[in-house]
Formats: structure tokens, C-alpha cells, sequence
């Protein structure tokens, strides 16, 4: 199953990274957003997939799964959330003042 | 701290009451302020000649940073105090004769009088030092007052010009330099000059003695305007004359020769040191007369006389240097240690003829309103006082009696006689070069000196071209070349006594060696030898070459002025600047993807070669947990899910299939027995997929992708490069599984925490900083979001910054 998930994550990266060299912005971040998928995936696999219930105590379970990865995925859900939803407002707003959603218009100055 | 160590810092120190007196006292003139201090140095210094002259040593230390090894360590000896005595001197005289050149109304005098005490501290500080490092300190001081005070009339190009020159060379050759120093510090464990000459002996066989040797002639070269690194010092003559009097001709250019000679115990007597510095020096003296001859401006002319002769000394010191190949008592040491006394004493001649001189063209320049030979003419009568220090000046520099220019230029025949007849080094072969380089400079420098004067002085007077009525200076402009050029005459009559209370130990601390039997004396007349009749055929040919000089000018047109070092100098400077931002504009192009290209290149190229250079990638599917038909129903969605995306015409589905990955990203969690994050997963995938519909509202729809097959061909590679690598990666951690996981720690949860869902407890408990700066993160965001929408600065402002 490991084996798998590695070829799936690999697959979602090649993805994320397709999009992410694209020219569109929002291709930009659905890029990101896979990443991000990619990467929670890898995280929760590499905390081992084999068998154990849930992490709750008082079921009756003596294995559990490894409860540390699920707490680093969840804060980095969050996170990701948050980044996520600040770069589409910041998409949002470049669109309006700059009239473009083209990476190669938006060069910066020329003087740089 | 010892008066010794002071002496360094007064002018430094003293340099800070400068603007005072300039604000406060503007009825007199700054300098005279100034004045007094170089003095009472000099005095103080002249106190310690007897008894340095009876071999004793001042050392003194004030600790600095001692944990380094590093301290304000002085070390008075013969050949310090030349130096010191000639900084103090020639400062004193300079100082007095800027009084009467610069102008109380139109010059920034403070500015001036600063950047000169500056110089002089850091000059005192340079000669003086023990300690590498502080020795390295005030050479890089001396560079940068130098800089400000060739840039002092910093509205004219050519001043910012040739300030800048002399500063990338002097601070390369500086860097270079502190990079030798920092050898013979890992060579010998001491920073102290007099500790590493103690273990002189035992250097030589270090991997490290020749770069360290090389370093540092590199740092003395390029200071005192040695072949090629020579372009810089006619550049600084744009500097005011007072500057170019006291620093390119009797201090700072002098303290690349003080380097060679302090460092003469350490290398010399190796056939590298011997042939680099003699070359080099006979290369610069014969280029620089050679040159010095073409020149039409008086200052340049004196700048490549400046260079030829310091090219003169470097010489004699490597020729000096080999008498440290030979036993102390033997009559080999004793003419070969002629050199060093001849490079020590021309040392001395040099800085008074040639700073009378650069006063003497000052007051020409400041008399006529012009530096041009062509221009000038016939002011004998108009300035005969003048007239008499710059002949004296001149016949000195060309080497005839009775002059002490005479006595040195002998001396240095003497030297290139000795030199050729040297039974070491391959002497026997090609030594005869060595004279005869030197005579034809000699006959060279000759021919510039009578340009010089008669050029100057003699032929028609033109006040039509002339910018000012010429008429001779006034007494205080006179004065200071007087006693230079007094020095001159006496040095020439009483040789000896000079050399006995000041040359003398001079040599001694060049070849600091026990019972040695050195050269002492210096005589007006030794007889008809060889050096007499050089000096004889050097005054018939100069005399026929300065007459006939028209018909053979020609000579310097067989080489187009393009071909000078300056040109190469100015193609490096231009040329690495246009292929730096040629190399820059290529590869920092403003798109982000390129950039992104770099970022997953280097990642691909590193992490890859890592894993199989350390042999890390491993298969290893024994551990893994079985594969269920759910999960593989779930792998191929998501598989397909993503790659649809890809294609995705419009950005609607686009969007979907994203949602499509997230949702089946939480059923994976809830498989993999995650409850909270399959909850979480579900709710965030939903709000985000709200907002990127809530965006697409607002943003134009999809174009097209209008890219070439061979951009897209390249983001393919990269992107299957990420992936692969991040696949090689899981797998190699699979593989390697070194130790357990600490979890079983957390699943006493409820006894430590009190709770039973030990992901939660991790969150609000066991890890709980995390979530708190995560819950920070989602203000900030937050506050980020609104911002954006509701800030909206004026058009005006904002378009500023996109155009």
C-alpha cells in the first residue's frame, strides 16, 4: 500500500508542478492546492498505514494508527487554508488594479 | 600606552578638532593649526635616532583584542624609523606648503586637513605596526584617505575617476595581502612580524610559504605603482599638488617598498623572491622612464618618474635580498647588503627631490594657470628661485653631483654590477641583463629631467598662452621646497653621517642577521670605476637623446596610445560590468515561471544525486500494509482526477476536479482511521472550493494556452522529474526505517492529558504552541483578505508602482 501511495503522491506532485509553470494564476494556485494534497498524503503514509483503530481511547482498541502525523496534517490543512484563500483574494485584487491574470504581463518593473 | 603607540593616533585623534577650528577660527588659515603636529612628531622621533643608531629597539603593546592575538604592537627599529621620520618630515613641509597653496575662501579646508591627518596616523600606523592584522588595518586606511583625497574636488570627473582607480587596485592588492598574511599567521601561529622573522628559517619548506610570499609582493605592488598595477598613480595626480607631493611620492607609494623590506627577512635569500621583486622593479623602472619621456603634463610626468623610481628601489631590494643566501661574515653578504643600503638611501633622496619637485610644478601651475609643457617656457627669469629647486630637484633625480641623487644612482650601478656577478639564482646566464636595464632607464630618466626643467624653464616665454601672468610664488609656497632641496645638497656632502645614524640600522633591520659584516660606507668619490663611467655615458647620450629629442619621438608613435595598460585596465572595468548585467539580464528574466524552473531543477538535480550517492534508495515492501480493493478504486480516482486537470478546457472543471481530490483526499482519511482530519478535510475543501468559484466570478475566463510544444515539453520533464523524485524519496524512507515512532508516548492520553482522543489532545496539549500560532496564521490571513478588498489606495499612488 505504501508503495502505492509514494507512486500516487509522485503523481500528484508531477501535477501540482505542471500547474505551477503554467501562466495563469489560478493554474498557479490549484497548483499549489495539489501540492498541498500531495503533501498531506505523503505525511500521513509516512506515519505508517499498517493496521490499529482510530486514535480515541476507551473503545476498546489496544493498537492505534500513529496519531502524531494526523495532528501535523490537520494544522497544515489549516494553514493551507489560510494561504490559499489570502493568494485567491490577492488574484482577485491584482485582476482588478492590474487588468490581467497573465504571469508573463506581470513582469515588475523595469528597472528591477 | 606608551608615547610610541600615541604618536600613531594623535593625527587621528587630533583630526577630530579639525571643523572646529575651521567653524570657529575662519580668520586664520586651518593649516596652521595643523602644522604642529607632524612636527612635534618628527621631534619626538629625531629624539629616538642616537639611540636606534646604538641598536636599540622600542616595542611597545597595548592590547587590542588579546584573545586573537591581535593588539596595537609598535616595534621601533632602523627601518621604521626611516619611514616614520620621512612621514613626519616631508607631512610637516607639505603641511606648511598647503598653507600658502590652497585657498582659505574657495577650499573645504577641514575636509582636507582631516583626510590628510587621517592619512598621516594611518601611515605612521603602517609603518610602526608588528601585528599583521593592525599592519593590515592602517594600509587599508591609508587606501581609503588616499581616495579621499585624490577625489578632494570631487565636482570634476577625472578627480572621481582616478580615486576610484586607485582604490580597486590599492584594496585589491590590500585584499591579497591580508590573504598572505593570514598564511604566515597558519605557518608560524603569531601575528607578530618580529615572531614569524624569528622563525624565518623554517618557513621555506611549508606548502604554504610561496602562495603567502606572492599574496603579499601582490599587496606591494599594487601600492607602491609597481609594473602593470602602475596605471593608478598618473591617475591620482588629478588629486591637489600637496597630495600628490606627500603621498605619490615620499609616504604612501613607499609603503609597498616598506612591505618588501620588513618581509626581506622572511623570504629573502629565495631565488623566487630574488627574481620577482628585482624584475619587477627593473621592469617599472625601465617602463616608467620610458614612458615619463611621451608625457606632456608636468605632474604625469613626474607620476611615471615617481614609478620608474620606485621601480629603482624595488629593484636594489631584490638584488639586496640575496645576501641573505650567503654567511653572515662573508665578503658576498657584504656587497650584496650595498643594494639594500643604496635601496634605503635612494629611498630618502627620492622623497626630498621628488617632493621639491612636485611643490615646484605646483607653483608653476599655481603661478601660470597651466601644467602643459607645450605651454610653458622661458620663466627662468620670471621665477628664479623656482627655477633653482626644480634644476637641483631634477639634476638629483637624473643622478648627477653634487646631488644625493648622484651618490644613490652610483650606489645602484654598483648594486646591478654586484648583481650580474652573483654566482646564485642563474645569475651566471642572463645577470648582464640587469646593468644594462638599468643604464638604458638611467639614460631615459636623464633625458625626462631635462625636459623638466629646460622645458619649463628655458626657450620663449608665451604669456599669450598662459592663463595668469606668470610671476614667482610667494616666500611660504617657497620654504618647504628650499629645505627639501637644502636636504638635497647636504645629503650629498655628509653621505656618511646619514648613513651611520639612520641608514645604517636601517640595513640592519633588513638583514637582521648576528655579527654580520655589512656595507657601510658612502663616498662622494670612489675612483674611476665602472659605475663613474656608466654615469659619464649616461650624461653624453642623455644630453645627445634630449637635443635631438624631435627626431626620435617617433619611437612612441610605433605603438598606438590605445595599447596601454589603462585601456586593458578600463576593459575589464566596462567589460565586467556589461557581462555581469548581460549574465544577470539572461537569467533573472521577471518570469516567475523560469524562476520556479531554477527552484525545481536544482531540487531534482540535488536531491537526486544525493540519495544515490549515498546508496539511500531502497524498495522495500515488506513492511507495507496490504492493499484493499477501496483503496485502490480511491488511488485510480484521484489519479485520474488529477491528471484531468490538467486538461481541463474550462476552469470550471477545473475547480471540480480539485474538489473531487479533496473529498476523496478525505476518505483516504477516514481509511486510514483519521476522523478528525476526514472532518476537517471535508469543510476546508468545501469553503475553498466556495472561494475559487466566489474568484472565478470576478476573473476572465480560461484562454487558451497559447505555448509552444517545446515549453510545454520542458514543463512536463520537470514536472515528472518533481514527481519522480518525490516518489524516490517515500520509497527511500520506507525503506529505512530506523526507529519507532514516539506516538505509543501520546497514547497515554487520557492519564496525562485528560483526554481521549489523543490527536486533540496533541492539538490543544501535548503540541499546543503549534495551534496557537496556526489559529495566528488564520487572522492573519483573515486580516490579509480584508485588506485586500476594502483598502483601496488613490489611482495615482498606485499606478506608481506597476509602471
Amino acid at each position: 500500500m505504501e508503495t502505492l501511495m509514494a507512486l500516487l503522491v509522485g503523481l500528484l506532485f508531477t501535477v501540482g508542478t505542471y500547474m505551477v509553470l503554467s501562466k495563469n494564476i489560478v493554474r498557479i494556485i490549484l497548483g499549489t492546492a495539489i501540492f498541498s494534497h500531495g503533501a498531506h498524503l505523503l505525511l500521513i503514509t509516512m506515519g505508517g498505514l499498517k493496521g490499529g483503530a482510530a486514535p480515541l481511547l476507551d473503545q476498546g482498541n489496544d493498537a492505534f494508527v500513529d496519531s502524531l502525523p494526523q495532528a501535523l496534517i490537520l494544522t497544515a490543512i489549516v494553514i493551507n487554508f489560510g494561504v490559499t484563500a489570502f493568494f485567491l483574494v490577492l488574484a482577485y485584487r491584482g485582476y482588478t488594479e492590474l487588468g490581467t491574470d497573465d504571469m508573463n504581463q506581470l513582469r515588475g518593473n523595469k528597472d528591477e | 600606552m606608551s608615547w610610541l603607540n600615541f604618536a600613531i593616533f594623535l593625527p587621528i585623534l587630533y583630526a577630530v578638532f579639525i571643523p572646529f577650528f575651521y567653524k570657529k577660527v575662519s580668520s586664520v588659515h586651518t593649516g596652521w593649526f595643523v602644522l604642529p603636529i607632524p612636527l612635534v612628531l618628527f621631534i619626538y622621533l629625531t629624539t629616538s635616532i642616537a639611540d636606534i643608531a646604538n641598536g636599540e629597539r622600542f616595542m611597545h603593546t597595548v592590547s587590542w583584542i588579546p584573545s586573537l592575538g591581535i593588539n596595537f604592537t609598535t616595534h621601533l627599529d632602523g627601518l621604521s624609523l626611516i619611514l616614520a621620520l620621512l612621514i613626519t618630515g616631508v607631512g610637516t613641509l607639505v603641511i606648511a606648503y598647503s598653507i600658502f597653496y590652497l585657498s582659505m575662501k574657495r577650499e573645504a579646508l577641514h575636509n582636507f586637513y582631516i583626510y590628510l591627518l587621517l592619512f598621516m596616523g594611518a601611515m605612521l600606523g603602517v609603518v610602526l605596526s608588528d601585528n599583521l592584522m593592525v599592519l593590515y588595518l592602517f594600509w587599508e586606511l591609508t587606501s581609503v584617505s588616499s581616495f579621499l583625497l585624490i577625489a578632494f574636488w570631487y565636482q570634476r570627473d577625472k578627480s572621481r575617476y582616478g580615486a576610484q582607480k586607485s582604490m580597486l587596485i590599492t584594496v585589491t592588492g590590500g585584499i591579497s595581502m591580508l590573504a598572505g598574511f593570514i598564511m604566515l599567521q597558519s605557518m608560524t601561529g603569531s601575528w607578530s612580524v618580529r615572531e614569524i622573522i624569528g622563525q624565518a628559517g623554517t618557513l621555506s619548506d611549508s606548502s604554504l610559504f610561496i602562495p603567502a610570499m606572492l599574496l603579499i609582493l601582490l599587496g606591494a605592488f599594487t601600492k607602491s605603482a609597481q609594473f602593470p598595477f602602475h596605471i593608478w598613480l598618473p591617475d591620482a595626480m588629478e588629486a591637489p599638488t600637496p597630495v600628490s607631493a606627500y603621498l605619490h611620492s615620499a609616504t604612501m607609494v613607499k609603503a609597498g617598498i616598506y612591505l618588501v623590506a620588513r618581509f626581506t627577512p622572511v623570504f629573502g635569500g629565495e631565488a623566487t623572491w630574488f627574481w620577482i621583486v628585482s624584475m619587477v622593479g627593473l621592469i617599472t623602472l625601465f617602463w616608467g622612464s620610458y614612458t615619463a619621456v611621451r608625457q606632456t603634463d608636468l605632474k604625469a610626468l613626474l607620476a611615471y618618474s615617481t614609478i620608474s623610481q620606485l621601480g629603482m628601489i624595488m629593484s636594489m631590494l631584490g638584488i639586496g635580498s640575496a645576501a641573505l643566501y650567503f654567511d653572515a661574515g662573508s665578503d658576498a653578504f657584504k656587497y650584496s647588503s650595498l643594494a639594500v643600503l643604496a635601496a634605503l638611501f635612494h629611498l630618502i633622496n627620492h622623497s626630498t627631490f621628488k617632493g621639491a619637485l612636485f611643490m615646484v610644478v605646483g607653483i608653476v601651475d599655481h603661478e601660470t594657470g597651466t601644467r602643459d609643457i607645450r605651454r610653458l617656457g622661458g620663466l627662468m627669469t620670471i621665477m628664479p628661485i623656482t627655477f633653482t629647486f626644480a634644476a637641483i630637484g631634477s639634476f638629483a633625480m637624473a643622478g648627477l653631483p653634487p646631488f644625493n641623487g648622484f651618490l644613490s644612482k652610483e650606489m645602484f650601478f654598483s648594486a646591478v654590477l654586484t648583481a650580474s656577478d652573483l654566482g646564485i639564482f642563474h645569475m651566471q646566464t642572463v645577470g648582464l641583463m640587469f646593468p644594462i636595464i638599468a643604464w638604458v632607464a638611467s639614460v631615459l630618466t636623464f633625458v625626462y629631467c631635462m625636459i623638466l626643467v629646460f622645458r619649463t624653464f628655458t626657450g620663449n616665454y608665451n604669456p599669450e598662452k598662459l592663463e595668469k601672468s606668470a610671476h614667482e610664488a610667494p616666500i611660504g609656497m617657497l620654504i618647504p621646497p628650499g629645505i627639501l632641496v637644502s636636504f638635497v645638497v647636504v645629503i650629498f656632502f655628509f653621505p656618511q653621517t646619514m648613513a651611520d645614524y639612520i641608514l645604517n640600522p636601517g640595513v640592519q633591520a633588513v638583514l637582521p642577521l648576528e655579527n654580520a659584516n655589512y656595507y657601510t660606507e658612502i663616498k662622494a668619490w670612489h675612483g674611476w670605476e665602472p659605475e663613474l663611467w656608466m654615469t659619464i655615458a649616461v650624461v653624453i647620450l642623455g644630453s645627445l637623446l634630449f637635443v635631438f629629442l624631435r627626431s626620435w619621438q617617433g619611437v612612441y608613435s610605433l605603438f598606438p596610445r590605445e595599447w596601454s595598460f589603462n585601456t586593458v585596465y578600463n576593459a575589464i572595468l566596462v567589460g565586467s560590468e556589461k557581462s555581469s548585467e548581460k549574465l544577470t539580464g539572461k537569467y533573472m528574466t521577471g518570469s516567475l515561471r523560469h524562476y520556479l524552473l531554477y527552484i525545481f531543477s536544482f531540487l531534482i538535480l540535488a536531491v537526486g544525486t544525493v540519495i544515490f550517492a549515498t546508496n539511500g534508495f531502497v524498495i522495500d515492501t515488506s513492511n507495507d500494509a496490504p492493499v484493499n480493493i477501496y483503496e485502490l478504486i480511491l488511488i485510480s480516482i484521484i489519479a485520474i482526477a488529477a491528471v484531468g486537470i490538467i486538461f481541463a478546457k474550462s476552469r470550471l472543471t477545473a475547480i471540480i476536479l480539485n474538489g473531487v481530490l479533496g473529498y476523496m483526499v478525505a476518505i483516504f482519511f477516514v481509511i486510514f482511521r483519521a476522523p478528525d482530519l476526514a472532518l476537517t478535510q471535508l469543510v476546508i475543501e468545501t469553503v475553498s472550493a466556495a472561494l475559487f468559484l466566489l474568484c472565478f466570478f470576478f476573473l476572465p475566463e480560461w484562454k487558451k494556452e497559447n505555448v509552444t510544444r517545446k515549453v510545454k515539453g520542458l514543463n512536463l520533464v520537470i514536472s515528472l522529474g518533481v514527481g519522480t523524485i518525490v516518489t524516490l524519496v517515500m520509497l527511500s524512507i520506507q525503506g529505512n526505517r530506523l526507529f519507532d515512532s514516539i506516538s505509543s508516548y501520546f497514547e497515554d492520553a487520557y492519564k496525562l492529558a485528560g483526554g481521549k482522543n489523543i490527536v486533540n489532545a496533541i492539538l490543544a496539549d501535548f503540541r499546543a504552541f503549534d495551534t496557537m500560532l496556526e489559529i495566528l496564521v488564520l487572522a492573519i490571513a483573515g486580516l490579509g483578505v480584508y485588506t485586500l478588498i476594502k483598502l483601496k489606495s488613490s489611482e495615482g499612488e498606485d499606478r506608481r508602482e506597476s509602471k
